[in-house]
């Protein structure tokens, strides 16, 4: 009894770096069990850093055959091993899961052996998860990659998602940090699941009964800061991944140093860099859900993101041609491109126009970020302005806004991505 | 005009029902509860039907389809007595002039409305994620919460589906009454005080599963394990866990 809360203090702690934490995007029902999933997913908690907590994130084991620099679990690090055993494991999940402490199961694990052998013993625990425990709950699977399409297709068939760590944006980085390893054994179990389930998909189409297949899709992680990469290149590999495997999401997680025995990475104590990584989540977002292409944003010239300002407001102010917009007038696709609108305010927006002009009174009321987007915005009650301000003068009463209200205290209105 | 309910959406339809024959438009609805707090002009009792309040409902039906019907009930059940004047505003308006009206934002009914359907939304979604049941020796999973909004009835299903091969009991001990599900199907319970004493503090009376304490445990452990010190950020968390709900967390 007290060995598991050892292994899992262990286990858990080397799973944490994993930031993918998404239980969303599933809709398998539960069928004379327990458990389904919620297709908007549901975050049980969240720890002190600020992290949703939906799934119990675990290795099955730390040991591992790699050695790649940036990894707690890497070979040569000194540290406490420990593996769970198959029962352990389905015990803990069933248990948590029962309590609703978890929305399900998020399961790695470090290399041991060999890839097959390691896969093996992922899918001997989803199976016996969904097999005899009849569970339906949530289950993020890792890809290993390396093992076979077998049993890469078999584990397919039980996990809700699927994914497999990038690590490092290039692979000139990768080889930097993790010479033993290469983009290209990454890429290609990501093409062979996400063939899988464009095939079920299309014979979901025609035949009635079948089986679903990592319904909720693919996803990747890359390590923001521990090797050189530029944030054009970051995104750049992002948008690639987004494409060519059709990916549900891409993490990027800031690195937290975790090797004090390599001159390449940054050194423990350093703080990660958590400003960066949100200026990539928030770019993430503006090209998947803003209508942005990559090219308006970062290009090999302009290949960083500002941190004292966000990617929209960033390129608004390098932009001011196509401002001010009428929110009258302007469509929904040019509406959320104005900072301090979001999608949802959008929508009220085009929405609510079909009755009446707006004026700024009911713009603040529906919540947008009025302070930011003034600048850029024209409404019913907009006084005729004698000349446009100059885009210098509204960045730096934006960031004078934004001090005064931190310094107050009040709440910074900011994107907001989980 | 004030017009006084037992407090059951039955009742606040029958309210609708009733300024819609009386012709009292600005007609308020309020619970006798409310009433007794203040002096109020002119009111009137208005009596549950279920006919009348039936009809009002198969006419929202008619004319939002269910689930826009039903938002009128999510309103409601935010108990919000401003939301509540709203809706009756916005039922009125949607009879006179269509469901158009239900996206014009720049009214303030109607974008107060919205607004409320989006916290009693949150508060439903909140209520998924922050229960936690501890299990009682005779394998009954129980589980207490006090919600900001009456949401209990939102939630009934979505439990009832996941959680369908174990009994459990949600109670509300702010509104004195919970939910129960016997494998087979929910029922609303309300129990004796000396009932609800015993469930406030599971393990002294009701006695648990002999392994809920160690679950507990490595839950606890886990939560503490998966934080990353050097990312530490409470601004962050307390936004996302606000300090209200702890009370029923094991993990805080």
């Amino acid at each position: 009894m007290e060995r598991i809360g050892e292994k899992l203090k262990i286990l858990a702690d080397a799973a944490k770096y994993d930031v993918s934490c998404s239980s969303s995007g599933s809709k398998r029902k539960n069928t004379g069990g327990i458990g389904d999933a919620s297709a908007s997913g549901i975050c049980h908690t969240y720890t002190e850093d600020g992290r949703c907590v939906s799934l119990l994130k675990i290795l099955l084991t730390n040991h591992c055959i790699y050695d790649c620099a940036f990894c707690v679990s890497r070979r040569s690090n000194d540290v406490k091993r420990a593996a769970f055993t198959v029962e352990e494991v389905v015990a803990l999940t069933m248990n948590f899961y029962r309590r609703n402490y978890i929305e399900g199961l998020f399961l790695s694990s470090g290399i041991f052996r060999d890839a097959d052998f390691t896969m093996e013993r992922l899918l001997r625990i989803v199976k016996k998860l969904r097999l005899e425990e009849r569970y339906n709950g949530y289950i993020h699977l890792k890809t290993i990659p390396g093992a076979s399409e077998e049993m890469i297709r078999e584990a397919g068939l039980y996990a809700d998602r699927m994914s497999i760590n990038l690590e490092l944006p290039t692979e000139a980085g990768l080889k930097m940090v993790a010479p033993e390893k290469d983009h290209a054994s990454v890429k290609k179990p990501l093409a062979f699941v996400s063939e899988q389930i464009q095939s079920f998909r299309a014979d979901a189409r025609i035949i009635r009964h079948t089986p679903v297949f990592v319904p909720a899709g693919q996803s990747t992680q890359m390590v923001i800061g521990a090797t050189p990469e530029t944030d054009f290149e970051i995104m750049r590999a992002a948008d690639e991944f987004y494409r060519e495997y059709k990916l549900k999401r891409v993490y990027y997680s800031g690195y937290i140093p975790v090797n004090g025995d390599s001159d390449q990475l940054p050194q423990p104590g350093t703080a990660p860099p958590l400003v960066r990584e949100n200026r990539l989540y928030q770019t993430d977002w503006l090209l998947r859900f803003y209508g942005f292409d990559l090219e308006e944003i970062l290009t090999p010239q302009h290949s960083s993101l500002d941190l004292d300002i966000d990617p929209k407001l960033s390129w608004a102010l390098r932009n001011p041609r196509v401002f001010p917009v009428d929110i009258n007038t302007a469509g929904y696709e040019m509406i959320i491109r104005v900072p301090g609108i979001g999608r949802q305010s959008a929508v009220k927006i085009v929405q609510a126009r079909k009755f009446g002009r707006l004026h700024v009174y009911q713009l603040k009321k529906m919540g947008i970020a009025y302070n930011r987007a003034r600048y850029f915005i024209r409404c019913a009650d907009s006084p005729a302005s004698p000349g446009e301000a100059s885009m210098e003068r509204v960045k730096s009463s934006i960031l004078q806004n934004q001090e005064g209200k931190r310094k107050t205290g009040l709440k910074e209105t900011q994107l907001m991505l989980f | 005009m004030y017009y006084l309910f037992d407090g059951s959406y039955t009742g606040y339809l029958t309210c609708v029902f009733e300024s819609f024959a009386q012709k009292e438009h600005g007609a308020v609805p309020l619970t006798t509860d409310d009433f007794r707090e203040g002096l109020f002009r002119e009111s009137r009792q208005i009596v549950s039907q279920p006919e009348k309040a039936g009809r009002v409902y198969r006419g929202l039906q008619k004319k939002l389809g269910s689930s826009g019907a039903l938002d009128f009930f999510r309103a409601f059940l935010s108990e919000d007595r401003r939301a509540w004047r709203s809706s009756f505003r916005i039922i009125r308006r949607v009879f006179d002039e269509g469901a158009e009206i239900l996206s014009d934002y720049g009214d303030d009914d109607v974008l107060y409305f919205a607004q409320t359907l989006k916290k009693v939304s949150r508060e439903r979604h909140r209520m998924k994620a922050f229960i936690r049941f501890q299990k009682s020796s005779d394998g009954l999973f129980l589980a207490v919460i006090e919600p900001d909004f009456n949401v209990l009835p939102l939630i009934s299903d979505f439990f009832r589906k996941r959680y369908a091969d174990q009994p459990w009991l949600i109670f509300d001990v702010k509104r004195a009454y919970g939910l129960l599900y016997d494998t087979r199907s929910v029922s609303e319970v309300r129990l004796t005080s000396e009932e609800r004493e015993a469930l406030s503090s599971p393990g002294t009376v009701v006695s648990l599963d002999e392994n809920d304490a160690h679950f507990q445990q490595l839950w606890k452990l886990y939560y503490k394990s998966t934080n990353i010190e050097s990312r530490r950020n409470m601004k962050l968390h307390l936004q996302h866990v606000p300090r209200r709900y702890w009370k029923y967390l094991p993990e805080k």
